[in-house]
């Protein structure tokens, strides 16, 4: 036992550095220096007058790749609810554990997405985000997508684990803010189908109940 | 479970030599008993044949096909595949599975195919995903595509069959599990499959409920996400969860658990799989009551300041504060019944040597000396569950076993189911439970003792003897000579799970821990000894009540008390509690934090490890399933404490106690002694009196199931059991209110016509409007005036 405790002493292990003697001594002198010095500055001075590859950022942004894998977004249907079903298969999918989501019930009362369940919690850490979008293939909605934003920097750990509210896709025309109801007559396969063509006046004045009676029973 | 199981669990030891059969499975030669089906002899050889239909626990039915193979006997094949979940083992059987044969494995992928056909594709939303057999089966055993173009049946979705329960149609493949669960194990015939066809469904009666105590295990042995509970719902996916072995908190059955956590909470329980136990089931209770640690609880010390007001301190203030107050010369400790073993071994040990007293009691309920008595000689013990799978009858003694510790009760009933077993029940009612159990029902209150003695048992005979059999003055003394008499196995169950733990670590004034007596000079020796201290108090302390009536007098003037809620012992119990320096070891506010001067918090069961000891005497440990809690046990609480009152008790972690117990071993000197006790003649009730009785009902008011109003809602609604020639007297038909009022005070509850016995009347003794403690001053075998309200 005792003789394996002794410190590993052994010569086969390579000096980090050369010896002295080793080093190449500098031995150009004269004519011979001075030409390899206009060569470095030559090529110095071609470069100039080349095309640059570089931009000023951030004062000029170049586009990128058309799918360059960049910020995520929660996607919506046209009638303004979330595609997003809390199945947490993103999460799954996720080799480096980045993204937090908690499930939760649809009910008559509160509706975020057509069906049963819906996502209450949606996290994405983009501190620990590899952006492989792995997530991306594995959301069975298309709910989750990612955008060519690249733009992910700061300077506090915590505003970079992005929310819910910070990742869904903002409203567009035709759209209703949920929670509300889903399309007359339609169910979760019509929207899947995409057959919902964008919220119904029917649906705007449900809502407007809706956010009424929260805001009263508030009060 | 595997063939091996069944042996591990003793019952097969007594059984004659089994006969064996040799047969073929995929070319291998194996061997098993005869009677064993082909799919469970595969097992023996590592061959999985998918299945979904078929469980070990229960009958074969044969009703999802997936299992199907092809089977030849005496060189003769059947002319097509067969379920191999249906058929038995004969000598000589040829079989091969999807493995070596083609039309085995398209026979299965053609049931799969069909089993798809009307299932939806839920599995993103469905709480079963990423766990589900059938998920699993049809990557192993189906085709990659379905050939189906049709539309699928659709069902409204999903409906609640209990408030606990919900039941989503489309998804069910009709292996009717859960139906045969619900009539073969738990005895609840409450769901079934109606309609035929592609119809075909689980359905409830429309005047039944499916309100069964054991409910949740349908959910458990679902294969499909057809059946899920309503708490879980859409909670979390398998992979977030961390799954930690542990112990049921709530009843002495002992079951083995499996607790699911992810971030701090326990988001699910299941039920683990001990044969000897609880075999794979477990109770509505034990599944969804956990959520009283998540709400409302006590994360700082606190102190009650010269003004009266409770107010946060830090550790090192309010340990100094509790220590000051309980040096004194006369004190008390209660633990109350919920303790783990190694947590009533730190009571035990801290009364004795940080407080020098034998005042320790850990019956926070109805207690008496006789009981106390009765207890010391506990320890020794063994009845088995296996005992009641030998007995020639079952004897139950004031203890439902439905409603008191449910697993007992699976277990007997399945020997009913089995062999007819005799059970008979020395109770006021035949009850639900044991009507199930086809029990003979003793109905003479207030006479028990003598119809005890009158009883005729053999040595074959179980005598499974409930806690409120100590209400009934003289009754244990009968019982104990009963047994003594006939040579009868019997055992001592209580309701909660830490009461045996407790008693075995010496948590109760009589007795030191490994059941040695106070008394006996030379049990104190030994343990002096073991604990390394010069003296261990001679004088056998007082028991709960009389600590109680000591603190009244204020001869006791500091308590330590842990989890006990003061309305369990007695109406007036408070008041005593109010003299005295109280400090109190608690996770979530109560009764007792509003008198208490000192509030220490604690870690709930899921925060903790240690070790609950079951009605039959074996110990279960667990570790902590919220392994990064913050809370202290109350071990290192009371060892932090007596550290801090200079008198040691050197109990850093679980691990140290368990040791230490296991060190002191049981004591192999005299056992304790047992005098009995004279009974009581009963009261004779006049015309409108009534002897009152009760029971506590498994899902009732009890404080580790608040938080969790799913489970509430599928309690049994409170009613007053009456004879029915007391009704006529009455003039009241069922569900008619009566009062029943004594000089205490008055409750009001819908009347039940039961065969109860003509002088008594039955109320649950903790449900929702009915707390006779609190509102009559009395829950048992006392006199009440009964009249229509």
């Amino acid at each position: 036992m005792s003789n394996e405790l002794v410190p590993h002493q052994s010569d086969e292990v390579a000096p980090l550095r050369k010896a002295e003697s080793e080093v190449a001594p500098v031995t150009d002198k004269g004519a011979a220096s001075l030409f390899n010095q206009l060569k470095g500055f030559w090529v110095t001075f071609r470069t100039m007058f080349k095309k640059v590859n570089t931009v000023e950022y951030p004062e000029v942004k170049e586009a990128t790749a058309p799918r360059f894998h960049g910020r995520h977004q929660l996607n919506r249907h046209p009638d303004g609810l979330e595609k997003c079903i809390g199945c947490e298969l993103c999460a799954w999918a996720c080799p480096a554990d980045a993204i937090y989501v908690e499930g939760e019930s649809n009910t008559e009362a509160a509706r975020y997405s057509p069906g049963e369940r819906y996502g209450k919690v949606y996290q994405i850490n983009y501190l620990r985000c590899i952006f492989c979008g792995l997530c991306i293939e594995a959301c069975p909605t298309r709910a989750l997508t990612m955008t060519n934003e690249y733009e992910l920097a700061d300077n506090d750990r915590g505003k970079l684990i992005f929310e819910k509210d910070d990742l869904l896709a903002p409203l567009r025309a035709g759209m209703l803010p949920p929670p509300h109801p889903m399309y007359p007559d339609a169910d979760h396969h019509t929207y899947y189908r995409g057959e919902v063509p964008g919220a119904s006046p029917l649906q705007e004045n449900v809502a407007k109940n809706v956010s009424r009676n929260i805001s009263e029973s508030n009060q | 479970m595997s063939i091996q199981e069944v042996n591990r669990t003793g019952t097969s030891e007594l059984e004659p030599a089994v006969e064996m059969v040799t047969l073929t499975i995929d070319g291998f030669e194996v061997t098993v008993p005869k009677g064993t089906l082909v799919i469970r002899a595969a097992e023996r050889l590592g061959i999985q044949i998918p299945r979904f239909c078929d469980h070990p626990l229960l009958d074969p039915v044969g009703a999802c096909r997936q299992c199907l193979v092809e089977i030849e006997v005496n060189g003769r094949k059947f002319p097509k595949p067969q379920a191999s979940c249906t058929i038995p083992v004969e000598p000589g059987m040829v079989v091969n599975t999807q493995l070596t044969s083609t039309v085995a494995d398209k026979a299965q992928q053609g049931v799969m195919e069909l089993l798809l056909i009307n299932h939806p594709l839920d599995c993103p939303v469905c709480d079963k995903g990423g766990e589900c057999p059938l998920q699993n089966q049809a990557m192993s055993n189906g085709r990659g595509e379905s050939r189906y173009e049709g539309k699928k049946r659709t069902f409204e979705k999903p409906i609640n069959i209990s408030a606990q329960v919900l039941l989503d149609r489309e998804r069910c493949i009709l292996c009717a599990r859960c139906t045969r669960f619900s009539d073969q194990i738990a005895g609840d015939p409450f769901i079934t499959l109606n309609e035929r066809g592609a119809l075909q469904q689980v359905g409830i009666y429309e005047k039944e409920p499916f309100e069964s105590y054991f409910s949740g295990n349908t959910v458990q042995i679902c294969p499909v996400g057809a059946l899920t509970g309503a708490s879980y719902r859409f909670r979390a996916r398998p992979f977030d969860l961390v799954s930690t072995p542990s112990a049921c908190e709530h009843c002495a059955s002992g079951c083995d658990m499996r607790s699911d956590v992810r971030r701090g909470k326990t988001l699910r329980r299941l039920a683990g799989d001990d044969p000897s136990v609880n075999e794979e089931w477990n109770c509505d209770k034990g599944r969804w009551a956990f959520k009283y640690a998540h709400q409302d609880r006590i994360t700082a010390p606190m102190i009650r300041d010269e003004s009266g007001e409770l107010r946060e301190a830090s550790w090192p203030e309010a340990l100094a504060v509790a220590a000051e107050g309980l040096s004194v010369n006369r004190s008390a400790v209660l633990t109350g019944g919920r303790v783990t073993v190694e947590d009533a071994y730190g009571y035990a040990k801290f009364a004795r040597i940080a407080l020098r007293t034998n005042n320790i009691d850990f019956r926070a309920r109805f207690n008496s000396e006789e009981e106390r008595e009765f207890l010391a000689t506990l320890a020794t013990t063994t009845v088995k569950y296996s005992d009641i799978d030998q007995a020639d009858q079952v004897v139950l003694l004031a203890f439902e076993p439905e409603e008191e510790s449910p697993i007992i009760f699976l277990r007997i009933l399945k020997q009913v189911r089995k062999r007819s077993l005799k059970v008979v029940s020395v109770a006021p009612f035949t009850s639900r439970g044991n009507s199930k159990l086809g029990a003979e029902v003793i109905k003479n209150v207030g006479n028990e003792p003598s119809e005890i003695a009158s009883l005729a048992l053999t040595s074959k005979s179980v005598v499974l003897v409930g806690e409120r059999l100590a209400e009934i003055a003289g009754a244990l003394s009968s019982a104990k000579a009963l047994v003594e008499k006939t040579g009868a196995k019997m055992a001592w169950i209580p309701r909660r799970a830490g009461e045996r733990g407790a008693l075995e670590a010496g948590a109760i004034g009589n007795l030191l821990p490994g059941a040695r007596p106070v008394k006996d000079p030379a049990a104190r020796v030994d343990l002096q000894t073991a604990w390394s201290v010069e003296s261990i108090p001679s004088e056998p302390g007082l028991g709960t009540d009389q600590i109680l009536e000591a603190l009244h007098k204020g001869d006791i003037e500091a308590l330590l008390v842990g989890g006990v809620d003061p309305f369990d012992i007695s109406r007036d119990a408070i008041e005593g509690l109010k003299k005295a320096f109280v400090v109190s070891l608690e996770i979530r506010n109560s009764a007792m934090t509003e008198i208490a001067d000192v509030v220490l918090p604690v870690a709930a069961v899921v925060e903790k490890s240690g070790s609950f000891t079951d009605w039959q005497g074996s110990r279960r440990s667990f570790d902590a399933a919220v392994s990064d809690s913050l809370q202290r046990s109350d071990l290192r609480v009371l060892s932090m404490l007596a550290e801090e009152m200079q008198r040691p008790i050197h109990l850093p972690t679980v691990a140290a106690a368990s040791k230490e117990i296991a060190a002191l071993g049981t004591w192999d000197g005299n056992p304790a002694t047992f005098a009995p006790s004279a009974s009581i003649a009963s009261k004779v009730p006049s015309e409108n009196q009534a002897l009152l009785t009760s029971w506590r009902n498994l899902l009732d008011e009890g404080t580790l199931q608040s938080g969790e109003p799913n489970l509430a809602a599928t309690a049994k609604k409170a009613e007053c059991v009456i004879s029915a020639d007391r009704a006529e007297r009455l003039g009241v038909k069922d569900g008619d209110l009566i009062r029943i009022s004594n000089e205490i005070g008055s409750m009001t509850l819908p009347a039940r016509i039961g065969d109860i016995d003509f002088r008594a009347i039955w109320i649950p003794r903790n449900s929702k409007g009915s707390r006779p403690l609190l509102e009559l001053g009395t829950c048992t075998h006392s006199l009440v005036t009964v009249v229509k309200a």
